[in-house]
């Protein structure tokens, strides 16, 4: 009798645990935002996770360097196997976190690095944090880029259980949220995120003064950490100023980023001095008026970085790899078929 | 530490863990520990406040009670040697003596309270009468630290003190045991005001685990986190709109702001309560109950037997009787019996003593005249009430008033007086509140009710719906725990049933409460007392 009784305990102990952990569960699949609609760059990182990691050059860093070059183009044209590791206003110290993340699978032979973070001493928005920080599996490297980015009014519970941060996503939930409650959607390019529609740079906001040109020590600290993490892995380091007209880079982040690039040896590009060699038209090849490179004009960054990669890194070209070519084959399908998708949509004809 | 945060629930349940897989010696000591750990997460410099009043009243307190003892020994040996007139010399001076460690215990303690809560309240109405005169010079403002709770801990430390005095508890002889009266970590921080006499019998005992009081325990906090963060501090939002633009939202707003904040400061301060309640009865102790379903009262003294109780008691016996019976008062009983006549001469002093607790409860609860004018408006209406009893009486006996639907009406008369007189709590400005007040008699816009302007308070309608939802249930678990206790009621209840209840209440906190990013933490409105 009294081990029935017993047993029945277990039971409803063991039956109540389940349905608990099955609707919490549940419940934070439905409610974490889903990045697939408006927000897609919140689905950046995550998808690195689904690849086979044998890239030979991986891309760090924000908008600069997402939507600034194809990885597509690198193969179809110098074979060049890469991935982007970028999501929106990618802080330095998540940059350097996703490095350390990426070195648990692979050690690429190149890592570029786009080197406008250097203007944020510290995080700016959760928003932005969230977006970066969400897509990182679990690692010791997402802990320290979750504790270096939390702002003051942000809790490390909240990453741990998004369930609790986005408890109120209830009373604003779309269709996306029950469509992609179990499964996801691809939504870049190894990293590369496609926008084919033009908006021809025209005003250019003006140039605001600052008090202050000198980057932050913080930010400093973790370029210094990136450079030495790299050395200390064989990795070529090259950084990288996009050419985007603003936000605006000042001469004086220029001599700064110039005099470190040269004190350390490595090797730095500024694409806005380089519009000639690049073949970059601010009247076609962006999608927001200067802001960002579209299609056309991240292929033309590629085709010249491509080159450099290839030639004077030595980065090598693995189109004979019959497993790669393979996979390449598919993705350059899917790349393809969103490119004519992207026309069809902004009713545009390729160029 | 918030009562609402993740550090708080995390230490609770860290001490709970503690609490029942330590030996049962050490569960006071445990506590005593994590009493101070919690206090000096609020500041560590409030530790040096919460000490000193500890030890003060400590020694005060040994101090009377060795007085006591050594007289009762002295008595006894000196029984057949000593006349009535001298038994009755000594005992009078060692009531000095006793009272002078009172008087110090209590002068100190209040006097701290006094310098570090009203010192700025006094600089400015310094510099107000200084500007009045016409003067130049103005005093400056003090930066002084208001330690969390500290209304609470001294009125808890000087009632004990009172009790020693009185003889009604002995004094506790164990510096720490009494630390831990004082700083006992659920309470601290917006009470209930504990008695030694009863606290001391559980806080200190040795409790062994037992799932029904811990889940019991459970219970009461997840239904004080339901009132705090899915009612009080929804509803906050619209409170805040409300007085923080006076001249957009006058007339019938204010009737609106009235009873949002009628709402907002019972579900803070009754769901903090049963927080508070709560966390004790999963440690095996029991607290004093603080409300008996108030807004059921059906006068204004009824209210203030059921709203807060411990303060009111506290005042009550530690204030109110004392001065009644004082020598000053009887005197002044005298006097006005022989000027006034016997009706009249018989309430003045009782109108004294009111008065001087309905000031004091004022000031007590924030150092500016908003409070003492709200406080003193409190003591009107009582007085008023009181002498107009014998007509109420008439009245009822009359038209045969008593039955449901009069009662009805007392209700709701006595809880629109006690919101009408939180518009003083509420705007924080005596001016602003009869200006407000005066908007609202002459209101001509009652159109906001229905025309979707109350949308615009930050509130949306899904908000509404919660907030009408909550106070329904608020209203049922009252009416249902005038029969008894509901927690003993879902008790009852198969298995299944329980757990749907409690696992909801659980959901509907986690999925509708108003926490994290994008909601502003709140503290408990009490926590400033």
């Amino acid at each position: 009798m009294e081990h029935r009784k017993k047993m029945q305990n277990v039971i409803k102990a063991g039956g109540s645990a389940l349905v608990v952990l099955v609707t919490l569960v549940f419940l934070q699949r439905l409610l974490v935002p889903k990045y697939v609609d408006d927000v897609v760059e919140g689905a950046f990182i995550a998808e690195y996770y689904e690849e086979e990691k044998d890239f030979d050059v991986i891309f760090i860093g924000d908008c600069e360097v997402y939507e600034n070059f194809s990885p597509a183009v690198l193969w179809q044209e110098y074979g060049i196997n890469s991935y982007i590791r970028g999501s929106a206003q990618q802080y330095i110290w998540q940059s350097y976190y996703l490095l350390e993340d990426t070195l648990r699978y692979e050690v690429p032979k190149v890592l570029v690095f786009n080197v406008l973070s250097l203007q944020y001493n510290e995080s700016q928005r959760e928003a932005y944090n969230r977006m970066t920080l969400e897509g990182m599996e679990w690692s010791l490297p997402k802990v320290k880029a979750i504790l270096a980015s939390m702002k003051p009014e942000e809790e490390f519970l909240d990453y741990v259980f998004p369930l609790l941060r986005y408890h109120s996503r209830w009373s604003e939930l779309t269709g996306a949220d029950v469509q992609y409650l179990f499964a996801t959607k691809q939504v870049t390019h190894n990293g590369y995120y496609m926008r084919v529609d033009v908006k021809a740079a025209g005003d250019v906001p003006g140039v605001r003064v600052l008090g202050d040109y000198n980057f932050g020590e913080n930010a400093w600290e973790y370029l210094d950490k990136m450079r030495r993490l790299c050395a200390g892995k064989g990795i070529q380091l090259v950084l990288v100023k996009a050419p985007s007209l603003y936000p605006y880079w000042y001469p004086e982040w220029e001599d700064q980023v110039e005099e470190y690039a040269a004190e350390h040896g490595l090797r730095y590009i500024n694409f806005l001095e380089l519009q000639e060699e690049t073949g970059i038209d601010y009247d076609t090849d962006t999608y927001d008026g200067g802001l960002h490179m579209n299609l056309s004009g991240a292929e033309k960054l590629s085709r010249y970085l491509g080159r450099m990669l290839s030639e004077e890194l030595g980065v090598p070209d693995r189109r004979g790899e019959e497993a790669l070519t393979g996979r390449w084959d598919a993705k350059l399908a899917a790349y393809e078929a969103e490119k004519q998708a992207q026309y069809a949509y902004y009713d545009m004809e390729e160029p | 530490m918030l009562f609402t945060s993740y550090g708080f629930l995390g230490f609770v349940a860290v001490v709970l863990v503690l609490y029942y897989v330590l030996p049962r010696k050490y569960q006071w000591g445990l506590l005593l520990a994590a009493s101070y750990i919690f206090y000096f997460f609020a500041g560590p410099v409030y530790l040096l406040y919460i000490f000193v009043t500890t030890v003060t009243i400590y020694f005060a307190a040994c101090k009377i009670g060795q007085n006591e003892e050594t007289q009762t020994v002295y008595l006894k040996i000196h029984k057949a040697k000593l006349s009535r007139e001298e038994k009755k010399t000594y005992k009078e001076a060692q009531k000095k003596i006793r009272r002078r460690w009172i008087l110090a215990g209590i002068l100190f303690n209040m006097g701290i309270l006094a310098v570090v809560k009203y010192t700025n309240f006094a600089i400015a109405n310094v510099n107000g009468l200084l500007g009045a005169m016409g003067r130049e010079g103005r005093l400056s403002f003090l930066d002084l630290a208001l330690p969390l709770g500290i209304s609470f801990y001294t009125f808890q430390a000087v009632g004990y003190l009172i009790d020693v005095y009185r003889g009604t508890v002995q004094a506790e002889r164990n510096l720490f045991r009494f630390a831990l009266f004082v700083s006992f970590f659920p309470q601290v921080v917006q009470g209930p005001i504990s008695r030694f006499g009863d606290l001391s019998e559980t806080l200190y005992k040795e409790h062994p685990f037992e799932g029904r009081t811990v889940s019991y325990g459970l219970q009461r906090m997840l239904f004080g986190y339901f009132k705090k963060m899915v009612i009080a501090d929804r509803i906050l939002v619209g409170v805040n709109a409300i007085i923080g633009d006076t001249g957009q939202y006058a007339g019938a707003y204010v009737l609106v702001g009235m009873l949002f904040y009628a709402l907002e400061l019972y579900a803070d301060f009754t769901g903090g309560i049963d927080i508070t309640i709560g966390i004790a009865e999963t440690l095996g102790i029991r607290l004093t109950e603080n409300f008996e379903r108030p807004y059921f009262s059906r006068s204004l003294k009824e209210f203030w037997r059921r709203w807060h109780i411990t303060m009111g008691t506290w005042f009550r016996d530690y204030i109110f009787y004392p001065l009644s019976v004082s020598k000053p008062m009887q005197k002044f009983t005298r006097f006005s019996r022989s000027h006034f006549g016997e009706m009249v001469g018989r309430r003045l002093p009782v109108y004294l003593a009111s008065f001087t607790v309905w000031f004091a409860t004022g000031i007590w609860h924030g150092a500016s005249w908003n409070f003492v004018v709200w406080g003193l408006g409190n003591w009107v209406v009582l007085m008023v009430s009181e002498s107009l009893e014998p007509v109420y009486e008439w009245f009822h006996g009359r038209f045969g008033a008593g039955g449901k639907g009069y009662q009805l009406f007392q209700v709701a008369r006595t809880f629109l007086l006690v919101a009408c007189l939180r518009l003083f709590d509420c705007y924080r400005s005596v001016p602003v509140t009869f200006q407000m007040f005066g908007s609202l008699l002459s209101a001509r816009n009652w159109h906001i009710l229905w025309d979707g302007s109350l949308l615009n308070l930050g509130l949306t309608m899904l908000d509404f719906c919660i907030l009408a939802l909550g106070t329904v249930v608020l209203v049922a678990v009252s009416l249902l725990g005038r029969k008894g206790s509901v927690r003993d009621r879902i008790a009852r209840k198969p298995y299944p049933v329980r757990f749907v209840l409690w696992y909801g209440l659980f959901l509907v906190v986690l999925l509708m409460g108003a926490y994290g990013i994008g909601y502003d933490a709140s503290q408990f409105i009490y926590n400033q007392f």
